[in-house]
């Protein structure tokens, strides 16, 4: 019923508060002004009354990374979904949501194998050093007759996923046809996949040839990969970081790269965005990227879809599509 | 025992540091390439250690010729640090009843790993990502955007044991994959072309992993480039000249070829200029194989061999 009205009136379609920094517009404006009136702080039209929109806002769209503190949910009293617009949603104070009663979505699987697509492309371009290949190749070094040097092979690498949710699923299922062997860390044992469980960090870094994070950032997991993984992974061991920057300890990382304590990395993701510690910049170790591994179109799409979803459950009180809590 | 200790060895090119040292511990390693003083020739140097010289160690690039081959009268075994065994006089070798060996399989893996690497360093541009970041221009904007790997289609040309390889790792990434060789495979479950230009069509990613005739010479023209379109990609972990390389070039500089991943050039190691600047290829300088692990397991295959001839025992991997 709610629909039908939302489909037929749209002087009285739904009301939709957006939220977002100045560098993330409204990704598909077009599509949701066919369902919902947006109310955006950034850009008020001249006669809204933001105080009365403030205190009306049921539904909430955090666009990208937009931080949503206490004090974001304080100014919208009858606030009732955050929907997000990213797979991790460590923008979004989790702790206030809950407590208020608020559910908060996030893009689902939208983004999971493009991130996972990009994952293994990182490690086969650490372990087979396709970016410092392609560097000797354009700088002439083949033709002068320089040798380059041998990469490490993929195939029977013990891998280690530090977060086995969707995307390091994904993860886990490429690298099985690489005849890699999977083992994983999470809060909990997943009972129903193949792969072995490790409670601890340090021991499945002990256990591992290469590390791949991906799990979410929280107060836990803040600095999961500290000085005492990478130890225990050893000097030729591999991190590949594309979860967030704050999972990895990146002063510690750039002093074990340097250092030689650490074989090669993989980061699309840094502690200070777009920030990289410049010592990296020399090594032909280390993959750099600019936090895209989520970003296709056909991702783009997908997480359109994704959205307009759990804004239209949102609105019709039916349940959600991805909630995370 | 004390017979192997002066069984001699000649290795004809660097091949790799830890065979060197795993000959050494049970035959007389003879280097053609050192120490030899620089004005005595091979066949001086050749006929100075003809009388020990029993077997021949060579790889893709160097073989054993019909000249090192007449120079040895006590040659018994040629054993080859590759896969490929054309530089060695194979017909010599028969009239002589020398043993040949090669390192099959041990790298099928490695090269389809680095194809699967290609494909999505190519279609992500993983590569451009990092030059932007390590050119600060991260801080500038946004990286431009690449197309998604999984489920893209794959087409694999060639479907030996390197194409399977490579076929059963883009399963993984849920990518349908079809096929051009010879001959049809039904037991795979991949779709059949007998048209290299069809298969293209209906490709977004094509892999070149047949063996180099005078059949695939070119195998990868115009017409196949122009069929694959302005968002395909070729990936070329095969020979340089399966590819057509000047049509490679104008097609990826007129915008009617998304992207090419390539690991070997007609001419290598000339790599022509017009690829440097190019964001949308990946350019390595035919490493396909080149891993501590494989190249440890060649050598211990090669010496595999030389250990079972001289002991009267079968030949691991014979090729005569």
């Amino acid at each position: 019923m709610a629909t039908l009205e939302i489909h037929n009136i749209s002087d009285e379609l739904p009301l939709l508060f957006v939220h977002r920094i100045p560098q993330f517009g409204v990704f598909f404006k077009t599509r949701l002004l066919t369902k919902f009136r947006l109310f955006d702080p950034l850009s008020p039209s001249e006669d809204s009354d933001v105080d009365a929109l403030r205190n009306s806002a049921r539904v909430l769209l955090c666009v990208g990374p937009s931080r949503v503190t206490a004090d974001t949910l304080a100014q919208l009293p009858e606030l009732r979904v955050v929907v997000g617009s990213s797979a991790g949603i460590d923008h979004i104070d989790l702790d206030e949501c809950k407590r208020r009663g608020i559910a908060v979505t996030n893009a689902g699987d939208a983004f999971s194998a493009d991130v996972a697509d990009y994952a293994v492309g990182m490690l086969i371009g650490v372990l087979r050093k396709v970016n410092a290949g392609d560097r000797f190749v354009r700088r002439g070094m083949w033709l002068q007759g320089s040798d380059f040097q041998l990469g490490s092979k993929v195939g029977g690498k013990r891998i280690g996923i530090v977060g086995l949710g969707s995307i390091g699923y994904l993860i886990a299922k490429r690298l099985k046809a690489f005849g890699c062997a999977i083992a994983y860390n999470s809060r909990k044992e997943k009972p129903s996949v193949p792969f072995q469980y490790y409670r601890n960090v340090v021991e499945l870094a002990e256990d591992s040839e290469v590390l791949i994070v991906c799990c979410a950032l929280t107060d836990e997991t803040y600095h999961i990969i500290n000085k005492d993984v990478m130890r225990a992974l050893g000097k030729d061991g591999v991190i590949i970081n594309v979860g967030r920057g704050n999972l990895v300890d990146e002063d510690e990382l750039v002093k074990a790269l340097l250092q030689g304590e650490l074989g090669g990395a993989g980061l699309d993701v840094f502690e200070n965005e777009p920030g990289v510690p410049e010592e990296l910049f020399k090594l032909d170790n280390v993959v750099l990227s600019p936090h895209k591994a989520a970003l296709t179109p056909e991702s783009f799409a997908a997480v359109e879809d994704v959205v307009m979803a759990n804004l239209e459950a949102a609105f019709s009180n039916k349940p959600l599509l991805s909630p995370v809590c | 025992m004390a017979e192997e200790a002066v069984i001699g060895v000649l290795m004809l090119c660097p091949t790799s540091a830890y065979l060197e040292r795993l000959i050494s511990t049970r035959f007389n390693l003879i280097k053609l390439y050192s120490p030899r003083p620089a004005a005595q020739s091979h066949s001086k140097f050749l006929q100075l250690h003809a009388h020990s010289i029993r077997a021949v160690v060579g790889n893709a690039s160097r073989g054993a010729d019909a000249g090192v081959i007449d120079a040895l009268p006590k040659l018994e075994l040629v054993a080859s640090y590759s896969v490929g065994v054309d530089k060695i006089d194979l017909g010599r070798c028969g009239e002589r009843g020398i043993r040949v060996t090669n390192t099959p399989d041990v790298l099928t893996d490695d090269v389809a790993d680095l194809a699967i690497g290609l494909g999505i360093a190519t279609v992500r541009r993983v590569f451009e990502g990092d030059g932007f970041v390590r050119s600060g221009l991260w801080a500038k904007g946004y990286a431009p955007l690449a197309s998604k790997f999984s489920g893209k289609s794959v087409g694999v040309i060639g479907l030996g044991r390197i194409g399977s390889a490579i076929a059963k790792r883009a399963k993984a990434f849920g990518c349908p994959i079809s096929y051009h060789s010879r001959s049809e495979k039904p037991e795979t479950g991949y779709n059949y072309y007998r048209s290299v230009t069809e298969l293209a069509r209906d490709s977004d990613i094509l892999f070149v992993a047949c063996s180099l005739t005078e059949e695939t010479h070119h195998i990868i023209n115009r017409e196949v480039v122009d069929a694959l379109g302005p968002k395909g990609v070729v990936i070329n972990i095969g020979r340089g000249a399966h590819v057509d390389e000047p049509e490679l070039i104008s097609a990826l500089l007129d915008g009617r070829l998304g992207g090419a991943g390539l690991d070997v050039f007609e001419n290598e190691p000339e790599v022509p200029v017009e690829f440097f600047k190019l964001g949308n290829v990946v350019l390595l300088s035919h490493v396909g194989s080149d891993t501590v692990e494989t190249c440890q397991a060649m050598a211990d295959l090669v010496f595999a061999n030389l250990e079972a001839h001289f002991s009267n025992k079968p030949l691991p991997t014979p090729v005569l």
